[in-house]
This record gives structure tokens, sequence and C-alpha cells, in this order.
């Protein structure tokens, strides 16, 4: 009776926490418009977000294309495919690593920073004193972020795989000596526009929304002493990486499934 | 730091993100060749169009000459009706001939137009007649073992004879 009580308590547990992040994104959502018209903090957060998570995008990038494009390298000119790596290459990076490999730094790199910040603020009470002022913090604290991480997020899963593809080109083409116009005009016959660039370019933006409404949300439900910070951080980082990880596998089944 | 200094920082961040679409799609992707998408339809029926799909090249003389925009079975004759576009000012006379090639060994096919000697040309949603199937390597080897079968087997019956 009991195992059956706590498997129920469990469940309504579950469903409740459920039900109030639901409410929450709903919040967002709901003052992100507002947000808009003070452009001034999206700007700021975007600048937060975006151009300071610009070194790790770009240096992970680089590692990324070097050492698929050798890895690669390896495997394709056993079949002498060599050609064809740029396009292997390419559309790794465009379909899949891009967006994931950036949406995870993403969360280590910008998520953890929202997460503390607003975990912060929360403890130091300064939440509840803008609500003493009749301010909604969610209108001028979280929805500037929200928007601003939506906005960074695309941009830098397109910079990841622009540099990424720079990558295999130099191994590519400098290093190993593989024909440049075959490297390039192979991409352009394989690559399509839509299919390829913009469904990742689709990808990462609800990476984006997903990466950032987690860390908010962990954030914003924190306990406000140092344990609860720390809990809430590191919350952040796996809630949202495991999250990335399954929506892209959705998405990646409803994007590409048919040839 | 001042909030221009901010604003600045923020453009050049866009301003990035939009350099590295324009280079993916222009050098790393399909968007250059979407220009000469304009082209007329013509139609051919092969018996079987082997491994081709939407999107492969038409070519014509090994130059790219137009594209496949759809495949379907001809629910009439159960050939396979390829539907391509012909780049604008190509013309083809009428008895041009279509094959299914292969690029290479290992290649993806493609359909190779052959100009024929007619002084009248194909136009908008005119039939290749003349077409020629894509080789499929089962049908080949296949055909090539039951000649062998043949051979090895013709004289064996006149044996019990003598």
């Amino acid at each position: 009776m009991a195992l059956i009580q706590t498997l129920g308590a469990r469940t309504l547990r579950w469903l409740y926490s459920l039900g109030h992040a639901a409410y929450f994104f709903a919040d967002l959502v709901r003052f992100s418009p507002a947000a808009l018209r003070r452009f001034g903090l999206v700007v700021a957060q975007v600048h937060a977000i975006g151009n300071r998570s610009l070194v790790i995008i770009v240096a992970s990038g680089l590692a990324v294309g070097f050492v698929l494009a050798l890895q690669m390298y390896y495997a394709l000119v056993r079949y002498g495919a060599a050609e064809s790596l740029g396009l292997v290459v390419n559309l790794s990076l465009v379909r899949e690593l891009g967006p994931v490999v950036a949406a995870l730094l993403f969360a280590g790199r910008a998520g953890t920073s929202l997460t503390a910040e607003i975990g912060l603020m929360k403890a130091g009470e300064q939440l509840a004193a803008m609500e003493l002022m009749a301010i909604d913090p969610r209108a001028r604290v979280l929805a500037p972020r929200f928007l601003g991480g939506i906005v960074a997020m695309p941009i830098l899963a397109l910079l990841f795989s622009t540099i990424g593809i720079i990558g295999a080109w130099v191994v590519a083409v400098l290093l190993i000596g593989i024909d440049a116009g075959n490297f390039w005009s192979i991409q352009q016959s394989g690559v399509d526009i839509w299919r390829d660039v913009g469904n990742g370019i689709v990808k990462s933006a609800v990476f984006g929304v997903i990466c950032t409404f987690v860390a908010l949300y962990q954030g914003y439900e924190t306990q406000a002493t140092p344990e609860g910070v720390a809990y809430a951080t590191t919350r952040t980082v796996v809630v949202s990486s495991l999250g990335v990880l399954g929506i892209d596998f959705i998405l990646t089944a409803l994007m590409f499934s048919t040839p | 730091m001042s909030k221009k200094g901010i604003e600045t920082l923020v453009g050049l961040f866009v301003l990035l993100g939009i350099l590295a679409l324009t280079f993916i799609a222009l050098k790393a992707a399909n968007l250059a060749s979407f220009g000469q998408r304009d082209g007329y339809v013509l139609q051919a029926r092969f018996d079987n169009i082997g491994g081709l799909k939407a999107r492969a090249p038409v070519r014509s003389a090994g130059v790219a000459v137009g594209r496949v925009t759809s495949i379907r079975l001809d629910p009439k004759t159960y050939q396979g009706l390829v539907t391509m576009e012909i780049d604008r000012g190509l013309q083809f006379p009428r008895d041009s001939s279509a094959k299914i090639l292969t690029n290479g060994l290992l290649g993806d096919q493609y359909i190779g137009l052959e100009a024929g000697g007619d002084e009248k040309n194909l136009v908008a949603g005119d039939t290749v007649t003349q077409t020629q199937s894509a080789v499929v390597l089962e049908n080949l080897i296949g055909q090539f073992l039951f000649n062998k079968a043949n051979d090895a087997g013709a004289p064996a019956p006149a044996a019990p004879k003598k």
C-alpha cells in the first residue's frame, strides 16, 4: 500500500513540476513582446550571451572541423573518395554537429551564467524587491534574457558550422592537398540550402529556446541558498544537455527521415 | 561598457552570423545554382530508372544542362515517368535520345541527353521518345549467367544421342 502511495505521490509531484514549468514557459512567451519594446535590454543580453560565447564557439568549431576532416580522410581515402571529404564534413556540421555541439557549449557557457545570475538575484532578494516596486521580474529580468538566448543561439551555431568547414578546408586543401575546386564544388552539388542549412538553423533556434528556458527556470526556482544555486547550476547543464540530445533525435527523425 | 559600445559589439556579432550564412549558402551549398532554375520541361519514359533520384543532373556531352524535377510511375504503361527541366536557351532536336548513366563506377546516376539530327526542336512539355534504361547490375549478372549456362548446356543434349 505504502509503495503504491509513494508511486502516486511521485507521479503527482512530477506532473505538478511539469505544469509549473509549462506555466513559466507560457509567462516567458507572454512577456516577450513587451520586452521587445525595451530593445536595449535584449541587446545587452545578446551581448552577454552571444558575444561572450564567441571565443569558445569559434575555438571548438575549428577543432571539430580539423579533427573531423582528418578522421574522415582516413576512412574515405580507402575507397578513393577523398574528394568528397568536404561534403561529409559540411553535411555533418550543418545538419547535426553545428546545432548540437553549439547548444551543449551554450548550455555550459551561457546557461550556467544565466542560472547563477538569476539564482543569486533571488538569493539576494533583488527579485522580491522588484516585485515590491510593482515591477514584474519575469518581464524586466527574464524575458529579455529569453529573447537574447533565442537570437544568439542560431548565430552561434552558424558560426560553429562555418568555422568548422573552414577548418576542414585548412586540413583538406592546405595539409592533405585535395583539389580546392573539387572540395567546394562537391559541397555545392550535395548540400541543399533549405533542406540541410535551413533545417539546421531551425534546429538551433529550437535548442536556443530549450537551453535558455531551462537555465532561466532553474535560476528562478532555485532554493535561495549557496547550495541551492550550486544545485540549480548543475541541473541546468544536465537538463538542457539531455533535452537538446532528446529533441535533436525527434527533430532529425522529422526532418531527415525521408531520403 | 557604454551602451553604444555594447550595441556596436552586438551589431558585429549579428553581422558575423549573416556573413557565416552567406558563406555557407554561396560557397558550401547550392544557392548559387538556383539562379539558372529558369527552364522548360521535358518528359521521358524509362522501362527502369535504376537509382535515379529527383534533382539529379541532366547532361549533354557531359555538360550539365538541367535537372530532374520529379519521378513517378506512369499508371498506364508501368514505366518510370521522369520530368526534367532543361535550361532555357538550349534547344534539342526532336529525335534526341535520353539514357540513364552512372557517374563513374559507384557514382550517382544522371540522365544523358544525346542530340539527334531532326530539324525541328523539342518544345516545352514534349516527351523524349528514344530512351535507354538504367543498367541494373543484377540483371546484367543474371543475363551473363544465363548465357554461360546456355553455352555450357548446348552441347550436353547432343552427347547421349550417340
